[in-house]
């Protein structure tokens, strides 16, 4: 695992919003984080977006993983806004599986911080998640300094 | 000309081979070991010192009788081709319909229906966000939207299956759809695909709806209420397909579908029905994927596998209850994002393991379905696929044509004890309903989905496109289906008034007799899902009410 200094280990909430039901890929993505040492949440999939905020915040994520692969990511921006309702915006979510190319701008413009296709390599997902998931931490100093 | 043949003595053979192997193992250098899905070593030669024909008799015997290695029927292929049944489900009942017509007029001699992931989920599309409805499934939640969606289809000349598991909504406004237009149900054929909620608990969770025991309920009431009243339908498509897509090694695959299999028939004679009265109605539906022989030998043995447990461990007498019927799909699974045309040739080579695996109907993927919900152009391609390797191949030809290929015969004999050696597992750990309550087949196939993994990250198994000859893959992406929001917020507003202008006590009633029947064990609960869509009762409001009875189903999750 990328050394980024985290006093402890990045905490992944892996999960599936919506309807599809297909968890191989979530569950594999869920392995390789959990063998390079993070702490990972694994939920049942089809959570309603509330569900998914408050056990991040309850469970203290620093990254979300959404595992899409029947156009469910369609409604990844409903989850970015209701991140940020609840004050977490410092949570980086991420986005796996089937996300055609034309629909890729409208994620990063919903804030969406990373997409992999299949095909994306283990170690290029466990860095860009520990790089991630130091980010969140640095940017939530910032906010917890700026509400102090 | 004349040519004499030498008949060459075993222990010559053995000289032969001996002396074969060392010059083999001298050119060769380091052999790798070369492993199928399954696990089965495979040798670089096969001959008669693997499989004889002295086993002739034993282990091939002639198509449609005992052991059935080579075909259930007499015919095959070359009295009946298989049914060519692509999966079909898109946008709302009025788009699905053109689809399904414009596909008759191609080729197709039958028709499926996929529902949205709303209908999988057992909700209403006025219960979902509209940019999910319609986009991997037609919305079908009424008997009118299956009318709409079989406008100008004749109900009793084509074969309609449903992906439809318990409660079968989708069959039941079928049924009522078909009483409205004055065709007698009796005269209905089809298949409930997806009717195994074993498979949905344990691999995909797609229609994963009730409880397990719910399930369980539910599909028996179904499987009695089409004896009775549907005798063309078949009531229980057993499926390997979503375990083998989730990774399952295809020996799994084929074992766990057996004793799933096993276990629905357990169930049938508990209640008292006749193993000759429910098995020729069984069906099975597997996952064919790009390891040619491994798919081929799995079908041949699966085949022979089943036979063996209907009539001996079940007593059926008939011979139709020993057949084993299958639909298989080209893999998904083995299809890639990544230069998409190149799924074209994967799904050639697939249908051809199925075909010469014996299917009685086939479904090949189009090439953009790593995707998105297949174009009408990239499906009339898939039909076309299956158009080339029937009438341009000739495959349809000759019965078995692999049959009696030293490698193929041999991997047939070890695919059967890998799959035997499974199915006593799965009953010794109780059944597979036992099985699957403990996790032990979804620990199976994550641990199987992850040495697969593995394997094309250590660049083991080539992935073209993915793990090598990536090239720069400048390759343009077909665009996704996405149906129009507009229109579908429209279809979901008309919903909604359709809801408020029925006749409400109707569908009070006909929800208060269905939760009743639940709560009963003498009454059948598929009755009343029938009587509940002929009330205008909708998809949801029935599984919700048979979710309040029966209990939820919630994954085990063994990750």
């Amino acid at each position: 695992m990328t050394n980024n200094n985290l006093k402890y280990p990045p905490r992944v909430l892996v999960t599936k919003i919506g309807l599809d039901g297909h968890d191989r890929g979530s569950r594999i993505v869920a392995a390789y984080l959990r063998d390079a040492g993070m702490e990972v949440i694994y939920t049942p999939p089809w959570q309603e977006i509330n569900a998914v905020v408050n056990l991040a915040l309850q469970e203290d994520i620093d990254v979300i993983g959404l595992s899409s692969l029947a156009t469910d990511h369609l409604i990844a921006p409903d989850l970015m806004i209701a991140l940020r309702d609840a004050g977490l915006d410092h949570i980086k979510v991420i986005v796996g599986g089937i996300v055609p190319a034309n629909e890729h701008g409208m994620l990063e413009d919903a804030g969406i911080s990373k997409i992999f296709e299949p095909g994306a390599l283990r170690e290029d997902i466990v860095e860009s998640v520990a790089t991630l998931a130091a980010n969140a931490r640095s940017s939530r100093r910032d906010f917890e300094e700026a509400s102090l | 000309m004349n040519i004499k043949h030498k008949q060459m003595h075993f222990s010559d053979l053995e000289q032969s081979h001996d002396d074969w192997q060392q010059k083999y193992s001298a050119q060769i250098g380091n052999d790798r070991t070369i492993e199928n899905r399954s696990g089965i070593e495979i040798k670089p030669l096969y001959s008669p010192l693997d499989w004889s024909n002295e086993s002739y008799a034993e282990d091939m015997g002639f198509p449609g009788k005992e052991p059935f290695t080579r075909g259930i029927y007499p015919t095959m292929h070359r009295g009946r081709t298989w049914t060519q049944r692509q999966l079909i489900g898109l946008g709302r009942p009025q788009d699905y319909n053109k689809r399904v017509l414009s596909l008759l007029k191609a080729g197709a001699s039958a028709i499926s229906l996929i529902p949205c992931n709303s209908g999988f989920r057992g909700i209403d599309c006025d219960e979902v966000p509209v940019p999910l409805l319609g986009t991997c499934g037609t919305v079908i939640n009424t008997t009118d939207h299956m009318t709409n969606s079989l406008k100008d289809v004749s109900y009793e000349n084509i074969s309609t299956a449903l992906n439809d598991p318990s409660p079968f909504t989708l069959f039941a406004f079928l049924l009522a759809a078909a009483k409205r237009r004055g065709v007698s149900i009796d005269k209905i054929s089809g298949t409930s695909n997806q009717s195994d909620y074993i498979s949905h608990c344990v691999a995909n969770h797609m229609f994963f709806r009730l409880s397990l025991s719910g399930g369980r309920r539910v599909l028996m009431d179904h499987i009695e209420y089409c004896a009775k009243h549907v005798p063309k339908w078949n009531p229980v498509s057993v499926v390997g397909q979503h375990m083998q897509q989730a990774g399952a090694t295809p020996a799994e695959a084929m074992a766990f579908t057996l004793s799933t299999a096993i276990q629905y028939a357990e169930d049938c004679i508990e209640r008292g029905m006749d193993p000759d009265d429910f098995l020729p109605r069984f069906t099975f539906f597997f996952d064919i994927s790009i390891s040619f022989f491994e798919e081929i030998a799995k079908f041949r043995a699966g085949r022979k596998i089943w036979a063996r447990i209907t009539r001996d461990r079940f007593g059926a007498k008939n011979p139709r209850s020993w057949r084993f019927k299958f639909h298989g799909q080209t893999s998904g699974a083995d299809l890639t994002m990544q230069q998409p045309l190149n799924n074209i040739a994967r799904v050639g080579v697939q249908a051809m393991a199925g075909i010469f695996g014996g299917l009685q109907s086939l479904h090949t993927d189009s090439y953009d379905e790593a995707i998105t919900t297949p174009s009408e152009e990239t499906a009339k391609i898939a039909i076309a696929t299956q158009n080339i390797l029937r009438e341009e191949a000739h495959l349809c030809d000759v019965i078995d044509p692999l049959g009696g290929s030293y490698y193929v015969e041999s991997l047939t004999n070890q695919m059967e004890e890998e799959i035997i050696a499974i199915i006593d597992r799965i009953d010794n750990a109780g059944g597979m309903y036992a099985a699957v309550e403990a996790g032990i087949v979804q620990r199976d196939i994550g641990l199987s989905a992850m040495g697969f993994q593995d394997k094309i990250e250590s660049g083991e198994q080539s992935l073209v496109g993915v793990n090598c000859y990536q090239g720069d893959d400048s390759w343009a992406s077909p665009p996704p289906y996405r149906p129009d929001t507009d229109k579908m917020q429209k279809f979901v507003d008309d919903f909604i008034n359709f809801k408020s202008n029925r006749d409400q006590a109707n569908v009070d009633t006909a929800l208060d007799n269905l939760a009743r029947a639940a709560n009963s064990s003498d009454q059948n609960t598929f009755e009343k899902v029938v009587a509940a869509a002929e009330a205008e009762v909708t998809h949801g409001e029935i599984i919700a009410c048979l979710r309040r009875e029966l209990g939820t189903g919630v994954p085990v999750i063994i990750a």
